[in-house]
This record gives structure tokens, C-alpha cells and sequence, in this order.
């Protein structure tokens, strides 16, 4: 077990490497440097604050002191923003977006998996087709559609919830809603899928055969295995959400990281980008570790496998 | 056993997708809002781009029947010519990772061993990287290139198709009837093009299908961020942004681009489940 | 273990009584009346055996019982099912649920599938005494302990926690058995529960199943293909054919009396170790005698090839193939050699795992040997050049296990025939090559009528017969056959074997015959090799191998099969 987190570990460096490589690369071939854009600035205090930030050292310098700086933990300071280095910047914009993130994702499961069960159990009436129905609706409603919708809805008309900002708990509700409704669409096709296949199985005819009443069958021996192809999805699952919350966080006016990645993309503040983007890779590098464990943990001969 | 007519694994799967109501339904709405993304700007008497100061933000009416935007554009005509876009958008972008994708996979999968491995872990590689980020990364720093796009697009989907068409190649290349080719002497050729692609066929086309919306979807999130394609040209995404901002003022902005988006998705969603279930192989086995 | 203080007890109220049975399935394509009108009835303590091929419906009248059917396809039309005086098809869920595991318990075919894989073996065995109220989690668990060390499942002693994955074939079988037994109940039903599982494991299985029936006075529904192996466990046999009983008799009587012409060919297609024909005789013969063949009924020796006067065609050198696994590599063949004779059956025979499969692909060069050496007409084979490779795919062919997996799905009979010709450049013209195909598949007894129709729409039978004359496309000398009726009826298995013998005669073949199945493998064969971990242990002519086996292990082969399917003059 311990050898098969370390490897992955090990694993992660060269990947990481080769993101950072091609993501600085990219963004100093891209046209237009940070202080290029909008007011015009005396071309010698440009020319100050570009050999202040080091850019008119030859590339492959740059690079490499960047990767110098990168192994001390060192990501840089942001060209946009002065003042804050890139690490603090993240440190405070990380975790609205992480707030955000869990909120989702605890919503698309405690709605999604109930309902892909109910819909496997009770196959082919309406308790299967409306639930099905609403989660294709779910899946084919854009995030940046039924954002605006809810908001129009539950702010506008309503007046239940405030439409943007991130001040108070009562800011996170239709955020949360918007981005989890719509895995939660995904998590209850999975769910639905699994569990059915999981009840056909050989395995579930036995422990019929033994006198188990439905709610024994279901909980005690098709529950895990219907449910790992929820646990399989996780894993592209947080991918998902974490570029979803670029949108959410635009529509909803939210301080997180994805606002931040967007403009510093615009901006071509690079240390902020390359920063975001390594930080991200590190996360989901992570995240998916996290998923392969929980696996290995629900599936006895997964374990065996590693 | 008998059999009054011989019937291909094709045809008993297009009569199974016959029976699928849902199905049936989506393909027609998907051949409709086509035919209609087609014909529409030929047939409308406005240009997706002709602006008319004087009619701003119109209802739907009779000139313009599904009113017009903040420039006096015809919404009936910059629907349907993002139609034309978002499907071409969605369809190209499949292409290009379905030919990468598919290649990819079967030559990994067949060949097996060391090259196989390999493939594979480059493929692993590439699935840990941030691929959305990447792609708003390049259409940020590149510009809006049309091209760009749907390559950038089509790049991000190969990666599961391959996976699953290596997956494919590998069980068929264990399986009997392909021994069966290697003993009769058949070259490797031959074995890839007339033994194992036909049979990758099905899943090819139900991900495909699939693939399709998901395509659909990411560039309409672009043109949401302001990276897709540019004014005046419009596409379902870039309308939709529109329609979103002016919600208040004018709904139909939001509602005819959504709808058209909403439905395509739908349909092709159900397309693919029904595809799926007609193709699903151990239906035909006795 | 029965004793004074412990006398086996009799169970009153295990009378089963089915009545007038009727089962039907609603498919896409239409209707399967798969149990057509069926009466059986199963008094306490005794042990029937419901035999039938596929398509017979023992599974589902036995599945019927505890109404484990599918039931959106399968609809019970008719009938009725008494057990303690209460018609078990018109019961509540909840009653049901009641009598199952605790008063009639099943155990099924594959215990690969059957247990949960992610419970461990000890809390599933345990679990039926915990469903029915009858012990503590706790409790339970001791007595399930105590069941599955006595059938033999020691490992659960010392690891508790084991997961099904770790176990063997046989060994969770077992479980099975301690799972559907823990509970003491009335009757057992066991549908093909050895079907799966090597012959010595069966052998030991069946051993374990009977006694510890007869220790708890559990009666038995013992479902299964082979009739040979019920006669060794039930007391009453029952045979099915196409949804109805045909015959029902005690064992004896069956076999020393049958009256049904189905019984009858049941009985005689399978090959036993002790006869000898030149022709098995075939369901056809017995059931259709007008059209059947009249010499089916006589039993000829056939005449002994004199081997050592032909010369040799292949030879196998101390073959060795490895494969690597997570442990290191394996050798799944180890250093083997034979020789087999010009026009001859070289039968090769032994167990999963025994490595006789990879020896066959490793012949047709489709697996690549590590070391060792394989001699074709006296050269070593080369697939080096074009020419080579071609000549070698020309003159051996291979027909396999799966005759469902052994056809292109995509590809018509006629596509399928066709190919190999052009690709070996055989037949003058497109014409000719049709004509070849349709004189093939008259050779291998089908009709013209086949050639444009698909894989799909043929029985299993019929699809092995199209890779034989696949297999027949470029005129081989050489057919390594690969367990290729293993998945057969013995009904349709009989015309198989009958097939290649004939083809062999009239083409001068020579055959690698190669089969887990001693009996086939004898009536095939002049020259037999048995293998057991990669090895060959024995080699011999055939007859003399079953007379006087040399090795343990063949010793041991020869005893784990059942009286009835040695001999097919079998009195009780």
C-alpha cells in the first residue's frame, strides 16, 4: 500500500515537470506580455518593470530560475497584483473555490445516489422515469444556463437568496445548487446503471436464495458494487468541478481561484498562471490517489492488485 | 434453427433502435434542428450580422419571429447560423478525436507488450494534466481561431476514446475468432481492418454519439468566458452569454439559443443511450 | 457424524410435489415454453437427479421452486408446487422468503459468481442463520465455522476474513454447500453445481455433498447434464427433454431399462472408457430410426492403427512456455514432448491448469514457446519468410473450445469460407471457390442454403461444424482440435466427434485431440498423453493407458470418474 502511494508520488514529479515546462513555454510564445495591455505606459518605465520582474533575460534563463525558485516553494511574485506573491494569492482564493467544490459535490451525491437507487429498484415506473428525466434534463442544462435561471428564480422573483457575492452562508446556496445539480444528474445515471447491473449479478440471486428480505439485499450486497462506478467518476468528477467553478464563479461574482486563473489568463500575469495551473495539476494528481484508495478500500480485489 | 430471413448484426440492431421510442424521437429532432441550422439563414430575409439600430431589443413578432438583440441582429437568422457553427463545432471536433483517438487505441491494444505499456502510461500522463485549463489556456493566449478550436476541443476527447478503443481491441484480439484469423494466416492487416474494426464499430459510433453534446458543451463554456467564437459570428454558446446577461430585459434571448442548445443535447444524449442498447451484443447470442 | 446420541435425523415434512409445471419465457422473439407440463415430486431424504441437455428446462423448473426466475421475461403459466401442505407459487413474498435458506436451500452452478466478492466467505456462510432469526452475528459465525471445517474449507479457521478471490473452484463450492446447509434444512436443490469444476475436484465435491446430505437427512434435487454422474449420488432419475419428463425411474432401472428412445440415446452417444466404436451413436438414430442410420445401433471395435508403421509428422521437443504474473513467471508447459503419427489421434488430456491448451498453441505457433523445439515433417518450423509462413498456416489448422467466439460476427458463412482460399491463393476463379465452400459444408453436413446467413442465427453445434470446415478451407493435414466439444451436449457432441472421425478417414488427417474429458478423449484417440502441471505424466496408446495406468495422477483421472460414464454396460 505504502509502495503504491509512493510511486504515485513519484509519478507526479515528472508530470508536474512537463505541465510547468509546457505552460511557460506557452505563455511567453502567446502575443502580448503583462504590461502590454490597457493604459499606455512610458516605454521606460516599461522598460523598468520588466527588468524588475526579469523578463528581459534571455527564455531559457527565465525558465530555469523559475524552476529553481519552483523546488524552493517559491512560485513567484504576480505581475498584476503588486505586492502579493502568487502563493498568497492562491492561499486566499483556494479556499472559496474549495468551499464550493465540497458543497457541490456533497449535493450532487446526496441527491444523486439516493435517486439512481430508487430508480434501479423501482425499474421502469415512474419513480424510475421522472427521476431519469429530470437528470437528463440536468445534464443537457449548462451550468451557465441554469445559473442565470436559478438566480432569476430564487433572487429575482423570489427574493430568497442573494444573487452574488460570497459573504455568508446564504451566498453559497444557489452556487452550490447550480454546480451540484448538474452532477448530481450524472452521479444518478451512474448510480442507476451500476445497480442495476450490480442486481443481475449470480451473487445477488444467492443471498435471495438465502431468505434476505429487498432491504437486505440491496444494502448488505449490491450496494458496492453498484456504487463503484460512482466512485470510478469521482475522479473526473472533481476535475469537473474544479473547471466548473470557473462559470459559477464568474455568474455569481465568487473571489475564487478560477476568477483569478481567467484574468491572470488575460492579463498574461504569468507567474499567477503558471502558479494556478501547477497548483491545479497538484490537485488533481491528488484527488485522483484519493479515488484509487477509496477503490482499493470498497473492492477486496483491487487491494490485490497494488 | 430456422430463419426465414438472414439478418446482419446491423440491421437487427437499426430494427431494435426502430422499436426505441425515445430514440426515434431524438433522431428526428436532431435531423430537424439540423435541416433547420441549414436552411435557416438561407431562407431568413436578415443576415445573422445585419444590424438595425432602430429595432433593438424587439419581441418576437411578426418580422422578426424571434425578435431581435441589443444590436437590432435577427435572432431567428444568428440562431440558426450558431446552429450551423455549434454542430459543425461538435461534429468536427468528434471527427478529429475519434480518428486520433481510435488509431491510437487499436494500435496500442493490438500490438500490445512494451509499445503498448507505454502508450498507455503516455495517455495516463496527459489525463492527470488539467486539460480544460489548457484549452482556455491556449484560446486566451492564441486568439480566437476557428480552427484552433475545434482541434484544441477535439484534442481533450481523444484521450477516453483511445482508452476505450484499446480496451476493445485488446478482448477482441484475445478472442476466438481472431486466433481463428492468425491460424488460417491472415497478415495483421488484414486481422485489424476486416476483423477487429468492424466489430469496434459499435462502440465507436455510441461514444461518438456521446462525445458529440460533451464537445457541444465545452464550447459553449469557451464562448461563455468569452473565448469562443467571435462576434458577429455566433454559436448556441456565445448566445446563450448574450441571452444571459439580458435576461431581464429580454428573455428570448435567453430562451430560443437555450432551447435549441437544450434540445440538440438531450436528443443526442438519448440518441446515444438507444444506440446503445440496440448495439449491446449479448442481446443477439441464444 | 450419525451416531447414538447423534442418530441422522429425518426430516417430516420434506415432501416436495410438483404438479403439472408450466413455465414460459416472452422474448423479443417470441415464446419458449421452456417447462412444458411437469410432475415431480421428492419424498424425505431422498436424493432425485434431473437430467437433461440445454433447453430441457431442468434449471428452470428447479429455479421455479424458490421463484428465482427472472420473472419480466419468465412467466409461470400453470401448475402448482407443494411443500407442508401450502402451494409454494401462490405464497407471499414474505413467506417465501421464509422458507428459503431455511427450510429449501439452493446452491448454483458457478461459485466463481455466486458469492459476493466483496463480503468475506465466513460472514456469507453465516449469513442465513442471522436472516432467519436463528443464532446471534456471533453465534452464527461459530457455527459456520464449524460447517465449513467440515466440508472441508479449513482456511477459514485460521483466516476468518478471507475473501472469496482467494479460494479455488472447488473450495468455494464448498462454502456453498456449508452456506446452504448451516441451516439445516428440508431439501436441497443444486443446479449443475459440479458442472464448472475439474473432474478430481468434482469427484471430491460430490463426495462431501452426499455425506453430509445423508448425515442431516437432507433430501436432494440434483440437476445436471450428465447423466453418468447422477447415477453415482440419486436414488431416482428424472430426464427431461424440451420442457417435459419423458422418463422417471430409480436409478437402476433406468439405466439397466430405459424405455424412452431419448433415454435410450442418452445413455449410448456418450463415450464411455470401456467400449470402443467406430461411430457414436447419436440422438438422430435412437429418435428418428427411419432416417437415422441403422449400424448406429451395433457396437464396433474399431480397428487399431498399426502406429509404428507411420511415420512421424510432428514432433514436440521438451517444449517449455512461460508466462509472467505479478509472482514471477509461470511455466505452463515444462518441458514437454510427443510425437505424433502420420493419420492419427495424439490425445491430449488433463485438467485446468495443466497447461494442455498452451502445448496446442504452441504447436500453431500462436503462442511463442521460450525453449524447446517443434518438428513439422522432420523441419523445424520457420515463420520466418512469407513462403514459410503461408505453407505452415496452410498445412495446420486449429478449431477451438467456443463455437460462439470462434466465428466473425460480422462476416457471412460464405465470407467467412471464402477468405482463407483467397488469402492462400486456392480455387481458380470466384466460382470455383463457391463451389469449393458449398462442397465443404455438404462435407461437413449442412446445406447450401447456409451461405448467406450470420454466425448468430446457428445452434452451437451447427456453428462448430462451420469451423470445421473453416478449419478444411486449405486442405491442412495437420487439426489440433481444442477442446471443441467441451461446451457441446453430449447429443450434439456425439455428431461432432462422429464428423471428425469421418473426416479424418476420408482425408487422411491427423489429429491433436485435446479435451479435460477422458472418455472423448479415448474414443479419439489411438495414442493418449496425459499432462498435469505443465508435465506430461503419462503416454501410451489408448487402450492400454485406461487398462494398466501407470501414473498416480492418471490413476487418480481414471477413478474420479463415475462408474456410469466408464462403462456404458452400467448395472448398478
Amino acid at each position: 500500500m505504502k509502495k503504491f502511494v509512493f510511486s504515485r508520488v513519484l509519478q507526479a514529479v515528472p508530470t508536474l515537470w512537463v505541465i510547468a515546462t509546457l505552460t511557460f513555454f506557452m505563455t511567453r510564445y502567446a502575443p502580448g506580455g503583462p504590461f502590454d495591455t490597457e493604459k499606455a505606459i512610458p516605454q521606460e518605465i516599461k522598460v523598468k518593470l520588466e527588468s524588475h520582474f526579469g523578463l528581459d533575460r534571455p527564455l531559457f534563463d527565465q525558465y530555469l530560475l523559475y524552476l529553481k525558485n519552483l523546488l524552493r516553494g517559491d512560485l513567484g511574485p504576480s505581475f498584476k497584483y503588486p505586492g502579493w506573491e502568487v502563493s498568497e494569492l492562491i492561499a486566499t482564493a483556494f479556499p472559496v473555490s474549495l468551499t464550493l467544490g465540497v458543497l457541490s459535490l456533497s449535493i450532487a451525491l446526496l441527491i444523486g445516489i439516493p435517486a439512481g437507487i430508487i430508480a434501479a429498484l423501482r425499474k421502469n415506473t415512474w419513480l424510475d422515469y421522472l427521476p431519469m428525466s429530470l437528470s437528463m434534463a440536468g445534464i443537457c442544462l449548462p451550468t451557465f444556463v441554469l445559473g442565470p435561471l436559478l438566480i432569476y428564480i430564487f433572487s429575482t422573483q423570489l427574493g430568497l437568496f442573494p444573487p452574488l457575492g460570497w459573504y455568508g452562508p446564504a451566498d453559497w446556496v444557489l452556487p452550490s445548487f447550480t454546480l451540484g445539480l448538474f452532477y448530481a444528474a450524472y452521479v444518478a445515471r451512474l448510480t442507476r446503471a451500476g445497480m442495476l447491473e450490480t442486481l443481475q449479478q449470480d451473487y445477488v440471486r444467492t443471498a435471495r436464495a438465502k431468505g434476505a428480505n429487498p432491504w437486505q439485499v440491496v444494502t448488505r450486497h449490491a450496494l458496492r458494487g453498484g456504487l463503484l462506478p460512482v466512485v470510478t467518476y469521482l475522479g473526473p468528477a472533481f476535475a469537473g468541478l474544479i473547471s466548473g467553478s470557473f462559470i459559477i464563479e464568474s455568474i455569481f461574482f465568487i473571489p475564487g481561484l478560477g476568477k483569478f486563473f481567467v484574468t491572470a489568463a488575460f492579463n498574461r500575469d504569468y507567474t499567477m498562471v503558471l502558479g494556478t495551473v501547477l497548483f491545479y495539476a497538484a490537485l488533481i494528481i491528488l484527488l485522483n490517489l484519493l479515488v484509487d484508495l477509496l477503490q482499493a478500500w470498497l473492492d477486496p480485489k483491487a487491494r490485490q492488485a497494488q | 434453427m430456422s430463419v426465414e430471413k438472414s439478418s446482419s448484426l446491423g440491421r437487427d440492431a437499426w430494427l431494435r433502435l426502430r422499436a426505441n421510442r425515445m430514440a426515434m424521437i431524438s433522431l428526428f429532432i436532431l435531423i430537424g434542428i439540423t435541416t433547420v441550422s441549414f436552411i435557416g439563414p438561407l431562407i431568413s430575409p436578415y443576415a445573422y450580422d445585419q444590424q438595425n439600430l432602430d429595432r433593438v431589443f424587439e419581441g418576437p413578432g411578426k418580422d422578426h419571429i424571434f425578435g431581435t438583440d441589443n444590436l437590432g441582429r435577427d435572432l431567428f437568422a444568428r440562431t440558426t447560423y450558431g446552429g450551423r457553427i455549434s454542430l459543425a463545432v461538435g461534429l468536427l471536433a468528434t471527427l478529429v478525436s475519434l480518428v486520433i483517438g481510435v488509431s491510437y487505441g487499436m494500435f496500442s491494444g493490438y500490438t500490445g507488450g512494451r509499445v503498448d505499456a507505454w502508450m498507455m502510461r503516455a495517455v495516463d500522463v496527459l489525463y492527470a494534466l488539467p486539460f480544460t485549463i489548457f484549452v482556455i489556456l491556449l484560446m486566451v493566449m492564441f486568439g480566437r481561431n476557428f480552427l484552433l478550436l475545434f482541434l484544441a476541443i477535439g484534442a481533450v476527447e481523444w484521450l477516453t476514446m483511445a482508452r476505450i478503443t484499446r480496451a476493445q481491441t485488446m478482448n477482441l484480439k484475445r478472442s476466438e475468432f481472431v486466433e481463428a484469423a492468425r491460424a488460417l494466416g491472415y497478415s495483421h492487416g488484414r486481422i485489424l481492418f476486416r476483423h477487429i474494426l468492424p466489430n469496434l464499430i459499435g462502440p465507436i459510433i455510441i461514444y461518438a454519439t456521446l462525445t458529440v453534446p460533451a464537445v457541444m458543451l465545452l464550447e459553449a463554456v469557451l464562448s461563455f468566458l468569452g473565448l469562443g467564437v467571435q462576434a458577429p459570428m455566433s454559436s448556441w454558446g456565445s448566445l446563450i452569454k448574450e441571452g444571459a446577461e439580458k435576461m431581464d430585459a429580454a428573455p428570448w434571448l435567453l430562451f430560443f439559443p437555450g432551447m435549441f442548445f437544450c434540445l440538440s443535447l438531450f436528443a443526442l444524449n438519448f440518441l446515444g443511450d438507444g444506440l446503445r442498447d440496440a448495439l449491446d451484443p449479448k442481446s443477439s447470442k441464444d | 457424524m450419525p451416531s447414538i446420541q447423534n442418530p441422522p435425523k429425518i426430516k417430516t415434512m420434506g415432501n416436495l410435489d410438483i404438479q403439472n409445471l408450466k413455465v414460459s419465457f416472452h422474448t423479443r422473439e417470441g415464446i419458449v415454453h421452456a417447462v412444458d407440463g411437469v410432475d415431480l415430486s421428492i419424498k424425505p431424504g431422498e436424493i432425485i437427479g434431473l437430467v437433461g441437455e440445454s433447453g430441457s428446462g431442468k434449471s428452470v423448473t428447479c429455479n421455479s421452486i424458490l421463484q428465482l426466475l427472472p420473472t419480466p421475461p419468465a412467466r409461470i403459466e400453470a401448475g402448482k408446487i407443494e411443500w407442508s401442505g401450502k402451494d409454494l407459487l401462490r405464497q407471499h413474498d414474505e413467506k417465501i422468503r421464509g422458507i428459503r435458506g431455511k427450510e429449501i436451500s439452493m446452491i448454483f452452478q458457478d461459485p466463481m459468481s455466486c458469492l459476493n466478492p466483496y463480503l468475506s466467505v465466513l460472514d456469507q456462510v453465516a449469513e442465513p442463520l442471522v436472516i432467519h432469526g436463528m443464532a446471534s452475528p456471533k453465534d452464527a459465525r461459530k457455527q459456520a465455522c464449524e460447517m465449513l471445517a467440515r466440508v472441508g474449507v479449513q482456511r477459514v479457521v485460521d483466516h476468518p476474513h478471507a475473501y472469496p478471490h482467494e479460494f479455488s473452484g472447488g473450495m468455494r463450492q464448498r462454502a456453498m454447500i456449508a452456506m446452504a446447509l448451516v441451516t439445516q434444512p428440508s431439501l436441497l436443490l443444486a443446479d449443475e453445481p459440479t458442472t464448472a469444476l475439474d473432474v478430481t475436484v468434482q469427484a471430491k465435491v460430490l463426495n462431501i455433498l452426499k455425506e453430509l446430505c445423508t448425515d442431516l437427512g437432507v433430501s436432494v434435487l440434483f440437476v445436471s447434464h450428465d447423466l453418468g454422474l447422477v447415477a453415482e449420488l440419486a436414488d431416482r432419475v428424472v430426464v427431461m427433454y424440451r420442457g417435459k419428463v419423458v422418463e422417471q425411474n430409480d436409478t437402476r432401472s433406468i439405466f439397466s431399462n430405459p424405455q424412452h428412445s431419448y433415454v435410450k440415446a442418452l445413455i449410448a452417444c456418450r463415450p464411455t472408457l470401456e467400449s470402443n466404436p467406430v461411430r457414436l451413436p447419436t440422438v438422430d438414430d435412437f429418435m428418428n430410426p427411419k432416417t437415422g442410420k441403422g449400424q448406429a445401433l451395433k457396437k464396433l471395435e474399431s480397428p487399431s492403427l498399426n502406429l509404428d508403421s507411420q511415420e512421424t509428422l510432428l514432433e514436440v521437443q521438451d517444449l517449455v512456455v512461460e508466462f509472467p504474473t505479478e509472482d514471477g513467471p509461470v511455466r505452463a508447459v515444462d518441458g514437454a514432448s510427443l510425437i505424433i503419427r502420420k493419420g492419427s489421434t495424439h490425445g491430449l488430456v488433463g485438467e485446468s491448469g495443466s497447461g494442455k491448451t498452451t502445448l496446442g498453441r504452441s504447436i500453431l505457433q500462436l503462442t511463442k514457446a521460450n525453449s524447446g523445439k517443434i518438428l513439422y515433417q522432420g523441419n523445424t518450423i520457420s515463420l520466418e519468410n512469407i513462403q514459410d509462413r503461408t505453407r505452415f498456416r496452410k498445412s495446420m489448422q486449429i478449431i477451438f473450445q467456443d463455437p460462439y467466439a470462434s466465428l466473425n460476427p460480422r462476416l457471412t458463412v460464405e465470407q467467412a469460407l471464402l477468405e482463407p482460399m483467397k488469402v492462400h491463393g486456392l480455387g481458380k476463379s470466384r466460382k470455383d471457390r463457391i463451389d469449393r465452400v458449398v462442397k465443404l459444408l455438404e462435407e461437413v453436413g449442412l446445406g447450401e442454403e447456409y451461405l448467406h446467413r450470420y454466425p448468430h442465427e446457428f445452434s452451437g453445434g451447427q456453428r462448430q461444424r462451420i469451423c470445421v470446415a473453416r478449419a478444411l478451407t486449405t486442405e491442412p493435414e495437420f487439426i489440433v482440435c481444442d477442446e471443441c466439444v467441451s461446451a457441446m451436449d453430449v447429443s450434439v457432441q456425439a455428431q461432432v466427434l462422429n464428423l471428425l472421425r469421418s473426416l479424418q478417414t476420408s482425408r487422411n488427417l491427423t489429429y491433436l485431440f485435446i479435451s479435460h474429458d477422458l472418455g472423448v478423449v479415448k474414443f479419439m484417440s489411438d495414442e493418449i498423453s496425459v499432462m498435469q502441471n505443465g508435465k506430461i505424466v503419462e503416454n501410451g496408446l489408448a487402450e492400454d493407458l485406461y487398462r494398466n495406468p501407470k501414473s498416480s495422477y492418471t490413476h487418480k483421472l481414471i477413478d474420479s470418474i463415475p462408474l456410469a460414464n466408464r462403462s456404458s454396460d452400467f448395472r448398478l
